[in-house]
């Protein structure tokens, strides 16, 4: 075995062992299985990232044919470095999904929720690690299919009608995916990511290429929930199981970041991105607007589980700031940021599950008293929650740092302020939650969550605090791509 | 202008099953609207394949004008695909009209307050 059948091998084991569970049909089982895939696809993951970073990209070409023929599976350190990020998210969350399905899933379910689980695992993996854009197509909608039927497994029967929505606009929104695709074939006749920025070079006048570009865009922004196509993201976190929430908070938006990254810079060039539209005054603004449209949305939710999933709308903001400044400062802040979000909204939605589990209920005025009651878990949350604002000593200083960095490094002193701005906006909605959690008397007589619960929380919350202190890893990587990106021609 | 015509049609359809998407209150539609415009999608790739006055993309003898075969390839996986998300989008009515005992956009309410499911 060589070091190249690693760039797939992580993308085939979930993708194997899922129908696997399906016949084994033993929950005690399945979730062995699920574990073992993940560690394994985690420490795979991990082999390549070390690998990637000495020495280079990793090629895997499928059935033996050579790109641009064949499909190409191409693990360069943008690709490993999301790879690490979904793989961790997802082994972590795990062992809680186990434990807390039993309240948030029907009891018929538990086996068929490892199965989508495992699929979608080995989707999202697939998107970041293919070279080909058809393929990657296909990955988008294996991820967004089993997402559907994840976020349908919410108990609450609004669940199904949230489901419902995202299925519509997800679909429309691969489907742009696939008209861009359709169009950059006939104007080039690849699909191979590299091929295609070759030849695309040339087609700098096309409007066809135009339209293409066009159309990807739109796709991934929806997938990402940009503003203003974040619309069915509120609905879909609020209602699924909130294990389901936490996977898709910290990975789903990531790889389609990762996407408009790969479309952007891998394909078309900033070049071709600028030609068109001022493209990035486009992301900034679109991301501004998220930002303040997000946190405000937040201010005044009372489910906190649609709180946080319109403060993710916000998060997203920021990483389409990061990418819309096109400079290499910003692109890291981004990638820093991408990292340390997953952190804090796996934390704060598992968070939320804990409180699920115990009470039943997570809207603001359940949660009341709960500081002294579950004091562990509502720390999770607030710690989370002040990287979310961006305090010193949290991960999501070292994010803001760096954002605001790059923007004041093109010297736009307004969007820094306004940057600034929309984290105090967080800061509203976080202590809304401090608040009630402390200074309120307890509506709930409830324990602490249980133990399986509680080891998930408080090595994301560590891991928070963490980052923000030890950022060799986070800023180190984020800086080698984004020179990777902009300083070597890829 | 007549090679275009075909473009012409197809964003037509394209168009169509978009407009229905959006606009029809009943979710049956929604699915076919969403199935017409991904369907105008799948002709936009055979259109492109096309090649004036070449034959199908079989080996024979006396025939060296092809077709291009990959986008029909890809479009056979898109179709896959897309008989997988109407397949799904299906059972989510089965079970959505199962619980609400409607599939009328205006009778289903999305935005009730959580007060509902308040013990």
């Amino acid at each position: 075995m060589t070091i190249n059948n690693l760039a797939i091998l992580h993308v085939i084991l979930p993708l194997l062992a899922a129908p696997i569970l399906l016949l084994v049909n033993r929950e005690r089982v399945a979730f062995w299985i699920t574990m073992a895939v993940s560690v394994a696809v985690l420490i795979f993951v991990s082999l390549l990232l070390i690998e990637v970073r000495a020495n280079g990209p990793i090629y895997y070409f499928l059935g033996g044919w050579n790109p641009p023929l064949g499909i190409e599976y191409r693990i360069d350190l943008l690709s490993a470095f999301m790879l690490l990020i979904v793989a961790t998210v997802a082994t972590v969350t795990l062992p809680y999904a186990a434990v807390n399905q039993t309240t948030e899933l029907e009891s018929d379910a538990y086996v068929k929720f490892y199965v989508v689980w495992l699929i979608s695992f080995g989707a999202l993996l697939g998107l970041a690690s293919s070279g080909d854009i058809f393929n990657i197509f296909v990955f988008l909608e294996i991820s967004a299919l089993s997402s559907y039927i994840l976020i349908a497994m919410g108990r609450d029967k609004r669940a199904l009608l949230a489901s419902f929505q995202y299925l519509v606009v997800g679909t429309i929104g691969a489907t742009f995916f696939l008209i861009g695709i359709g169009l950059l074939y006939a104007q080039t006749g690849t699909l191979n990511l590299l091929d295609l920025s070759n030849r695309v070079e040339e087609l700098k006048d096309s409007p066809t290429a135009i339209t293409a570009f066009c159309f990807l865009a739109a796709g991934i922004l929806l997938k990402l929930a940009a503003f203003p196509l974040h619309g069915w993201i509120p609905n879909a976190y609020a209602y699924a199981p909130s294990s389901v929430s936490a996977l898709f908070a910290g990975t789903a938006t990531k790889i389609a970041l990762y996407l408009l990254i790969r479309i952007i810079h891998t394909v078309f060039g900033i070049e071709f991105a600028l030609g068109i539209l001022p493209f990035d005054e486009l992301i900034i603004l679109l991301g501004l607007c998220g930002v303040f449209a997000g946190s405000i949305k937040a201010i005044f939710e009372d489910n906190l589980k649609r709180m946080f999933a319109y403060s993710s709308v916000a998060q997203v903001g920021y990483l389409m700031i990061g990418v819309g400044l096109l400079s290499a400062s910003g692109l890291t802040a981004t990638l820093v940021h991408v990292f340390n979000h997953a952190l804090m909204k796996s934390a704060v939605f598992l968070a939320l599950g804990a409180v699920i589990y115990r009470t039943g209920l997570v809207s603001i005025k359940d949660i009341a008293g709960l500081g002294t009651r579950m004091p562990l878990t509502m720390a999770t949350i607030v710690i989370a929650g002040f990287s979310l604002i961006g305090l010193p000593a949290t991960s999501g200083f070292i994010s803001k740092w760096y954002l605001v960095t790059s923007v004041l490094e093109q010297d736009r002193w307004i969007l820094a302020a306004l940057i600034l701005a929309g984290s105090l906006l967080a800061a509203i909605y976080v202590f809304r939650i401090i608040e009630a959690a402390w200074f309120n008397p307890p509506r709930h007589e409830v324990r602490e969550a249980p133990l399986p619960l509680l080891v998930p929380l408080c090595l994301l919350a560590f891991a928070n605090i963490y980052f923000g202190f030890d950022t060799r890893f986070s800023v180190g990587v984020s800086t080698a791509i984004s020179q990777l990106v902009f300083l070597e021609p890829l | 202008m007549m090679g275009l015509a075909v473009y012409w049609v197809i964003f037509g359809l394209m168009m169509i099953g978009l407009y229905i998407t959006i606009v029809d209150g009943n979710l049956i539609k929604k699915v076919v609207g969403l199935t017409v415009f991904q369907v105008s999608v799948f002709m936009l790739y055979i259109a492109i394949a096309n090649v004036e006055g070449a034959s199908v993309p079989i080996l024979v003898a006396g025939v060296d004008n092809y077709s291009n075969p990959l986008p029909h390839v890809l479009i056979l996986t898109a179709i896959v695909v897309g008989i997988a998300t109407v397949a799904l989008a299906l059972a989510l009515i089965v079970r959505i009209r199962e619980s609400f005992g409607t599939i009328e956009e205006s009778e289903l309410d999305l935005t009730t307050p959580d007060s509902q499911n308040d013990h």
